[in-house]
């Protein structure tokens, strides 16, 4: 998989209240989430992106609640992945399982700026930088099983597949 | 090769001996829960996956609590999603509005999570569970989905950290105040992906209230699950509740750990956690002098009857500042049944509170205690991200049941000793 897009760029311990506020939980329609995705972190922020940008976070990105609609707002709002220095592990396992892809990498946040372009080539391991003059960064290799889990389609796909086995 | 109790709990759930941080396993689940917010999407997941069956019927919860009584259409529509499924598949495990209540202080209210137990929730804090010496933790509503469907679902097994709390409590310190400490030390991630192991002298002199508070927020550190070595106090807490069998668990002596934190319980005062991170926690002596609109106490957190008790006991003969909120929220019916019957309630209506029904409510911005722009809020709850108790513009102050009722009655942040 490889993609590239325009950054976003946000800080530290970016929560799932922040990327969609639990006052807007009382549906779950894609759309409707989409449309208050990352609000309390940037009220503009939907008035402000395009689709197939890229979210970058800092530490510990998508902490706070289980809630799935938190990567169901950033896919439905078109942000192609989002790249962070480490997230919180429920919305880690939550974006495996549905299939939005997210890598995490330690450097990149210290080196772009909202704006900037990169591209990022999953299978190759390597994130770059448009017009950037560093070489480009290495991602976190991801688990096999949770390759198998993306390639599969997400958790429910792979579970009907062991099943057909 | 020894193992903490994290480790045993999950490799007892699969068909391996032994299991050990780092490997990715296969594990059977005792209990799979889900709430109005994350269940409707769990089932509709189920369904699109062509599930016609749940695994076992009795191993799933639904418990409406967040956005119940609903309260407004769309919670509506939501709560009936489940409902209708529950009857479909006769889940045994469905409360009603009248029975339910938050669902971390119910379901072990009612025996239906046990020590031993594998225990995942559609909710980030059903790491709550940890504190019976269960393995507990969050996941999605996809996981709930595919747990529900097969019984089993994958984790990676987490390092442990163990934190150890030596000393005796200061008065007015609880549960609540070493976690709230415990996370302002370490940090919102700092235990990222681990599990939490609380022990020392300090811990086991907690009721089964405290440790559950504490659990609860394990995540608030990052963590993917806390537990407890059960004792006497866990015993006695399930010997009346448990309708089946329950295993008790220990860490071995030479057990491998991540990390070892001690913790000096004895210069630990009552705490509040400062928005918007639960790990801006400092002693409420060093509070300064914060304006309080509105204090909320209940939740997940701090909606027990012990917490109830505490409130009443420093609300008791006082009454709330001119022209504050106090919003009491006991977490389930049999809370709700046993303050009145105690009397807590008389105390909190002379005292100016309002007292409403279990649910969630404003904890997460629901409903029942919304804040206005520029408002501030003290709440025995366990997050104060920005937005999380209503307008973005306003604020959530994190403390105790003490400290919640005390700042009510002083209408700036306050504890008990400061009135
Ligand atoms: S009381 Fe608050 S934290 Fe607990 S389950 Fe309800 S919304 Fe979540």
């Amino acid at each position: 998989m490889k993609f590239g897009g325009r950054i976003w760029k946000f800080g530290d311990n970016i929560d799932t209240d922040a990327i969609i506020p639990a006052r807007y939980l009382n549906t779950w329609d894609p759309q409707a989430l989409a449309a208050h995705c990352m609000e309390d972190a940037d009220p503009l922020f939907m008035k402000k992106m395009r689709p197939g940008d890229i979210l970058i976070g800092g530490e510990n990105f998508g902490c706070g609640s289980s809630r799935e609609h938190a990567p169901i707002a950033i896919k439905a709002a078109g942000i192609a992945g989002v790249v962070a220095k480490s997230f919180a592990r429920i919305f880690y396992r939550n974006s495996f399982n549905m299939g939005l892809p997210i890598f995490e990498s330690r450097e990149l946040w210290g080196l772009v700026e909202d704006g900037a372009e990169i591209e990022i080539d999953a299978g190759g391991g390597v994130i770059r930088i448009i017009g950037g003059a560093t070489e480009p960064l290495h991602i976190q290799p991801v688990p096999p099983f949770m390759q198998e889990l993306i390639a599969d389609g997400g958790l429910m796909n792979h579970i009907a597949k062991g099943k057909a086995k | 090769m020894s193992m903490t109790i994290t480790e045993k709990i999950l490799s007892r759930h699969t068909d391996l001996d032994e299991v050990h941080p780092g490997m990715l396993i296969n594990a059977r689940v005792d209990i799979a829960l889900g709430n109005d917010i994350t269940a409707p999407i769990a089932i509709d997941v189920f369904r699109k996956s062509g599930g016609k069956e749940v695994f076992d019927r009795e191993k799933i919860v639904l418990v409406p609590d967040h956005f119940a009584p609903n309260k407004d259409i769309e919670s509506a529509e939501q709560c009936k999603i489940m409902r209708d499924f529950a009857r479909e598949h006769e889940i045994t495990h469905y409360f009603e509005v009248g029975e339910a209540g938050v669902e971390h202080a119910l379901l072990p209210e009612k025996g239906i999570v046990l020590p031993g137990d594998l225990v995942v929730g559609a909710d980030s804090h059903t790491c709550t569970y940890g504190a019976l010496g269960a393995f507990a933790t969050g996941v999605g509503s996809t996981d709930l989905a595919a747990a529900m469907l097969t019984g089993e679902l994958w984790f990676k097994v987490p390092e442990t950290m163990k934190f150890v709390y030596h000393g005796k409590r200061r008065p007015w310190v609880s549960g609540k105040d070493l976690i709230l400490h415990t996370i302002g030390r370490i940090g919102v991630d700092g235990a990222l992906y681990r599990a939490m192991e609380f022990t020392g002298e300090a811990i086991r002199e907690l009721t089964m209230a405290d440790r559950f508070t504490m659990a609860n927020m394990a995540v608030e550190a990052g963590g993917k699950n806390g537990i407890f070595i059960p004792d006497e106090v866990t015993e006695a807490y399930v010997r009346e509740r448990a309708g089946r069998k329950y295993e008790f668990y220990s860490s071995d002596p030479d057990a491998l750990y991540h990390s070892v934190i001690d913790i000096d319980v004895e210069k630990i005062e009552p705490q509040v956690a400062f928005p918007h991170l639960p790990s801006n926690a400092r002693g409420i002596s060093e509070a300064g002098d914060v304006r309080i609109d509105q204090s909320i106490i209940g939740s997940c957190t701090n909606g027990r009857i012990e917490d109830l008790r505490v409130a009443a006991s420093v609300l008791k003969g006082r009454h709330a500042a001119h022209g504050f909120r106090l919003i009491i929220i006991p977490a389930t019916p049999a809370v709700y049944r046993q303050a009145m019957h105690e009397g807590l309630f008389d105390v909190f209506l002379d005292a100016g509170a309002v007292i409403s029904l279990p649910t969630c409510g404003p904890c997460l911005g629901g409903y029942m205690g919304i804040l206005a722009k520029g408002e501030r809020s003290v709440a025995t709850t366990n997050r104060n991200f920005v937005g999380r108790m209503g307008h973005p513009g306003s604020e959530v102050y994190l403390a105790g049941p003490a400290v919640a009722a005390a700042t009510a009655v002083a209408g700036r942040l306050a504890g008990p000793e400061q009135l």
